[in-house]
């Protein structure tokens, strides 16, 4: 750790946060965790909810394998202990969102132990500063419904679509310091899970939000009592909500007041957090074994097929991208940040080294520079994402390979590629069609150097008296007349031929 | 261990069932006597025992992912108190 | 067989006899249904039925005639009509497990077990009363009304007798000829004190060989349906239909059905039958005593050889099972708080929690609420392990007496409650001494074992007496096979003169 660490000036002095977050990540699925009733996002009110979903009297359920599966992978990806005996337990409370009066959940037992999750402070340069944040346990667990408040001016709405979905509640160690560094932590889980699949990472459709546990205490101290700020569902937010706190709280230690053990809720709008009326009630809930489901035991086929279904990691992936490829460390970290981009990239490294017949480090930087700004600044223009691409990664490859066997420019290749935008076309089919092909007709290109040598006399003058910088004008002018589809080699030698 | 009226009252709340003082007053005797009963186990020695968890030897089987279930509204709003608009109707919760 | 027109013959029957004399053509389906439909609507005074379904029972009869009459092949229970606990979800029929909290609740889904035995040909005749969510040993606890006993004492004794608990609307209709056979459940004696109450049988099988899908749960890792009926052989044709795997219900056996009925033999040579020693406590009633005595002789005369075993913790199981029962209860009972079914009661201004509370007050009666209370506070914080955890491991202990038992016989035979029915009200004041009669059961639901109850004789006040037989898991064919070698012996012919 190379930064200077976080602390709030506080009038006695200076203070220091401590940060824990139980992250809740809907576990991607067809179907739910103990029933057969589908997940997907945005349904009708009711309409995804079976009668286990609903609690009806008698109602049993059966978990589903995937949830479990991908619990276990998500554990194997952050290097945790996966527990081949676990069970599920029942959280006793009642709420409208709970129609059982219970949520099935792990507390004695969780599927995933100890684990860890590297985060990377310096995005340009993600190996300069980092820090290791521990993970108590990742447990499976249901998710609750939904109330609506705002329909009725006397009643709640209740809609049990998401009542039953798998979550992946994962505790971190309460090993974070400073609002950035949560951040950190929850776009590096984020981007684990995503490469993993064992979760969308849709934070604005609720798929992610992360319970926010913030304490200050003066540096090295005691640790002091914490509020638990609940479902906060953006990286920026958790952010805003550990200063906001984190603040507070100091304001409030230092006025000579006690720091209450509360659940609180953050107002996006405002950046504030307050304090949650409907939970003040001191709970029990009262955990025990669910006695309408057996221990949960794994066998190592089952363990081996997680372990051998994981995908490269997006730190593997990174350094590979820098050591095996030569890419930038600001490039590696862009192009891996997220499973999609890798993916698009890999796939246009595969056909670039087929095409060119090279190997993929050769063609790597070339490759990585145009997705990044071409391509980036193209998508960003059309607001558009890589998903929805026009270009597919075929299509750029062969862009690149006529760039690199000289068929046409750089210059060229952009013009082609706005084409390509436009018309969907295929690069190869558009230098053809529109005559791009780059030229090596030195008897040509000849001509037109002693055109342009001839049109500007006075430069020429020039240049020979010792201004050599104008050498470029004349590249830039033997260019212009031949259109662009010179070959910039040839004409350098031609001029310089020309101009000795 | 003996239970007091205040802890009969704290009982209740957690089982959401509301008890006048003299229905929690009845049962200050009656859980003492049932409790005070069942408090025998504790003199039996379970050294090295561990809790049951299945009553017959079975393992818990796991389902395949496939949605087979879910879109029967109207069976699962058929016995509400109150269901207006395809939801379930609660007083209104300030959150 | 009786002649056609004899409708009093008809509902003497057994379900065996029913069967095939319904397929021999000595009477229709119709008939026998329309016989057993006219005790129904003649035994109001019993208060056996919460909901009567002559139209189900004719339904059903209709149907099996007309597959005679076509010369299709008969359902194994084509024509037989039977009663049905009303713990069972019945799609379309009232379904209330005895309270108000359910009163009017209409379950859009059939329970398993009762979906078998329709699918197996059985016609309904109505919805059996019990006690409230199957809470109690004398079925006082209904919110409609206690079920009396068709038994009298002898001797100008009027008193109204309890049919016992809870299956006692299936042992009182059973016993007075409503029904032939009808479904009960069983947590810690439901189906066996019953039945020993009122001369007849009926059967526990071993926990997970009927689903539990759609039974209305008291304490999940106890409940378990079977079969109550005047013989043991229309035991064994009951529970045919009624066990088997059932993939929604995750603690369900995944194993074939025996053909059971097919396998009755009162032939027990070189079977051993076990006697506990901890079963014949100072201070047994001397006639309960005494019978016992014979029912080891019966057991002699069939072939088995008798030994004496120990099942040392026997003292602790009604404790235990008083820990985990309203444990597991308190928690299965919390879906019921006036949202999506069943009643609900808003006391004007009232809030969400002021309406749980309100509602589950109204809607439950008081030994339910005394359990769920128990049951809270064994779970609360700082009494878990104390009480709760304790008791698993007591159960473990209790599991290996039998275990250990066994390995020195094939059954047990004890008594199967410590007296005769009593009067109804004569035990109430007292929860505990209600409770104390289950205290020949409540071991063998612990460890989840096969147990049956046959009437065995009569005590002086000419009242039934039953024994119990408890087998190894899934060893239901010997517990069945004693029972029959029991019921041979004892000729147990008694039948309550009728009143009602």
């Amino acid at each position: 750790m190379t930064q200077t660490a976080y602390r709030i000036q506080g009038a006695t002095g200076e203070w220091e946060v401590v940060i824990g977050l139980e992250v809740h990540a809907q576990v991607t699925s067809k179907a739910k965790l103990f029933s057969g009733a589908a997940t997907a996002f945005g349904a009708e009110p009711n309409t995804q909810v079976s009668l286990v979903d609903a609690a009806m009297p008698g109602m049993l359920p059966v978990p589903n394998r995937e949830c479990i599966r991908q619990a276990v992978r998500t554990g194997m990806a952050i290097n945790a202990q996966i527990n081949k005996w676990s069970r599920f337990d029942r959280k006793n409370y009642f709420y409208a969102d709970l129609p059982q009066g219970y949520q099935i959940s792990q507390l004695y037992h969780p599927i995933v132990g100890e684990g860890e999750i590297e985060i990377n402070l310096d995005e340009k340069n993600p190996d300069a500063q980092t820090k290791v944040i521990g993970v108590e346990r990742i447990h499976v667990e249901q998710d609750a419904g939904k109330l609506m408040h705002d329909q009725h001016p006397t009643r709640s709405y209740v809609d049990l679509n998401r009542s039953g979905v798998a979550l992946m509640e994962i505790v971190s160690r309460p090993d974070m310091r400073s609002p950035a560094e949560a951040g950190a932590y929850l776009s590096k889980l984020r981007t684990i899970l995503r490469y993993v699949g064992s979760c969308d990472g849709n934070m604005d459709q609720g798929s992610m939000r992360a319970d926010v546990n913030v304490s200050v205490r003066k540096p090295g101290g005691e640790l002091g009592t914490r509020t638990e700020t609940k479902n906060v569902n953006s990286v920026r937010f958790v952010m805003q909500a550990i200063e906001y706190e984190a603040s507070r709280q100091v304001d409030v230690l230092e006025a000579g007041g006690k720091i209450v053990q509360e659940t609180r809720l953050f107002d996006p709008d405002k950046g504030e957090t307050r304090s949650m009326r409907s939970k003040e009630d001191a709970h029990d809930y009262r955990y025990f074994p669910d006695p309408d489901l057996l221990p949960l035991e794994l066998d190592d086929a089952f363990l081996e097929e997680c372990r051998q279904s994981l995908p490269e990691l997006p730190d593997a992936k990174r350094k590979r991208y820098e050591k095996d490829l030569g890419l930038s460390a600001y490039n590696a970290a862009v192009l891996t940040a997220e499973a999609d981009t890798a993916r698009w990239f890999e796939a246009l490294l595969a056909e670039g080294a087929r095409v060119q017949k090279k190997s993929e480090g050769e063609v790597a930087k070339a490759s990585a520079n145009w997705l990044l700004s071409e391509l980036y600044g193209a998508l960003n223009r059309l607001g558009r994402t890589l998903e929805d691409s026009p270009v597919t990664p075929e299509d750029g490859a062969e862009l690149l390979a006529l760039v690199a066997d000289g068929t046409i420019s750089g210059t060229i290749a952009k013009q082609v590629f706005e084409i390509m935008l436009e018309s969907g076309g295929k690069p190869a089919q558009i230098v053809e069609e529109k005559g791009l092909r780059q030229t090596s007709d030195t008897g040509a290109i000849e001509a037109a150097v002693a055109k342009v040598l001839a049109g500007n006399a006075d430069k020429v003058e020039q240049y020979r008296g010792g201004k050599e910088a104008l050498f470029g004008f004349f590249v830039g002018q033997t260019m212009k007349a031949m259109q662009g589809k010179a070959n910039p080699q040839v004409v350098n030698e031609l001029l310089k031929k020309a101009l000795a | 261990m003996s239970i007091d009226l205040q802890t009969v009252k704290k009982i209740a709340s957690l089982s959401r069932i509301s008890v006048s003082d003299a229905e929690a007053q009845a049962m200050v005797p009656e859980l003492n006597n049932i409790l005070g009963w069942v408090e025998q186990l504790g003199e039996v020695d379970v050294t090295g025992v561990q809790p049951m968890t299945a009553v017959i030897p079975n393992h818990q089987r796991l389902r395949e992912d496939a949605v087979t279930d879910g879109d029967v509204r109207d069976k699962v709003l058929a016995n509400a108190p109150q269901a207006e608009h395809g939801f379930f109707a609660v007083p209104k919760v300030i959150e | 067989m009786p002649n056609s027109t004899d409708k009093n013959a008809l509902t003497d029957l057994t379900v065996a006899e029913i069967r095939d004399g319904f397929r021999g053509g000595a009477f229709s389906a119709r008939e026998v249904a329309e016989a057993f439909n006219a005790n129904v609507a003649a035994a109001k005074a019993l208060n056996a039925f919460i909901v009567e379904t002559p139209e189900k029972a004719l339904e059903a009869a209709d149907a099996a005639d007309r597959a005679k009459a076509a010369g299709e092949a008969l359902k194994p229970l084509a024509g037989v009509p039977i009663g049905m606990k009303d713990l069972f979800c019945t799609e379309g029929v009232q379904t209330t497990a005895a309270s108000h909290m359910l009163e009017g609740f209409t379950p859009t889904y059939e329970s398993t077990v009762s979906k078998k035995l329709w699918d197996a040909g059985a016609g309904m005749l109505g919805k059996l009363n019990l006690d409230q969510f199957a809470m109690g040993s004398s079925n006082e606890t209904s919110y409609f009304g206690n079920v009396i006993s068709p038994w009298k004492r002898k001797g100008g004794d009027n008193a109204a007798l309890a049919p016992g608990g809870s299956s006692g609307g299936s042992s009182a209709a059973i016993a007075a000829r409503l029904c032939p056979a009808a479904t009960g459940t069983d947590t810690g004696g439901s189906i066996r004190q019953p039945a020993a109450f009122t001369g007849i049988s009926g059967i526990k099988p071993t926990y997970g060989r009927c689903s539990r899908w759609g039974i209305v749960a008291f304490a999940s890792s106890l409940d378990q349906a079977g079969p109550m009926a005047r013989t043991v052989r229309d035991n064994a044709i009951l529970l045919e239909s009624m066990a088997g795997f059932d993939p929604k219900d995750s603690t369900s056996l995944d194993l074939e059905v025996p053909r059971w009925e097919a396998g009755l033999s009162s032939d027990l040579r070189g079977r051993k039958v076990g006697i506990p020693k901890e079963y014949r406590p100072d201070g047994l009633n001397a006639e309960i005593a005494a019978l016992w005595d014979r029912g080891i002789e019966w057991l002699k005369d069939a072939g088995a050889e008798v030994v004496e075993v120990s099942l040392p913790h026997t003292q602790y199981a009604l404790p235990t099972y008083y820990i985990i029962a309203p444990a597991e209860a308190s928690s299965n009972l919390a879906r019921y708080d006036g949202v999506r079914y069943g009643q609900r009661d808003l006391p004007d201004g009232a809030g969400l929690q002021d309406m749980y509370a309100a509602t589950r007050a109204a809607g439950f009666g008081p030994e339910v609420k005394r359990r769920i209370m128990i049951g809270t506070y064994v779970l609360s914080a700082g009494f878990y392990d104390a009480y709760y955890t304790q008791a698993q491991k007591v159960r473990a202990l209790i599991a290996r007496d039998f275990e250990l038992a066994f390995e020195k016989c094939d059954l047990l035979l004890t008594p199967t409650a410590p007296s005769a029915s009593f009067a109804l009200g004569e035990k109430q004041a007292d929860p505990l001494a209600m409770y104390l009669n289950d205290v020949f059961t409540v071991p063998a639901s612990l460890a989840g074992l096969p147990a049956m109850a046959v009437p065995g004789g009569l005590d002086a006040q000419g009242l039934p007496l039953g024994l119990q037989i408890i087998g190894r898991a899934l060893d239901e064919q010997s517990v069945l096979n004693a029972g029959l070698a029991i019921e041979e012996r004892a000729g147990f012919a008694a039948r309550p003169e009728k009143w009602w």
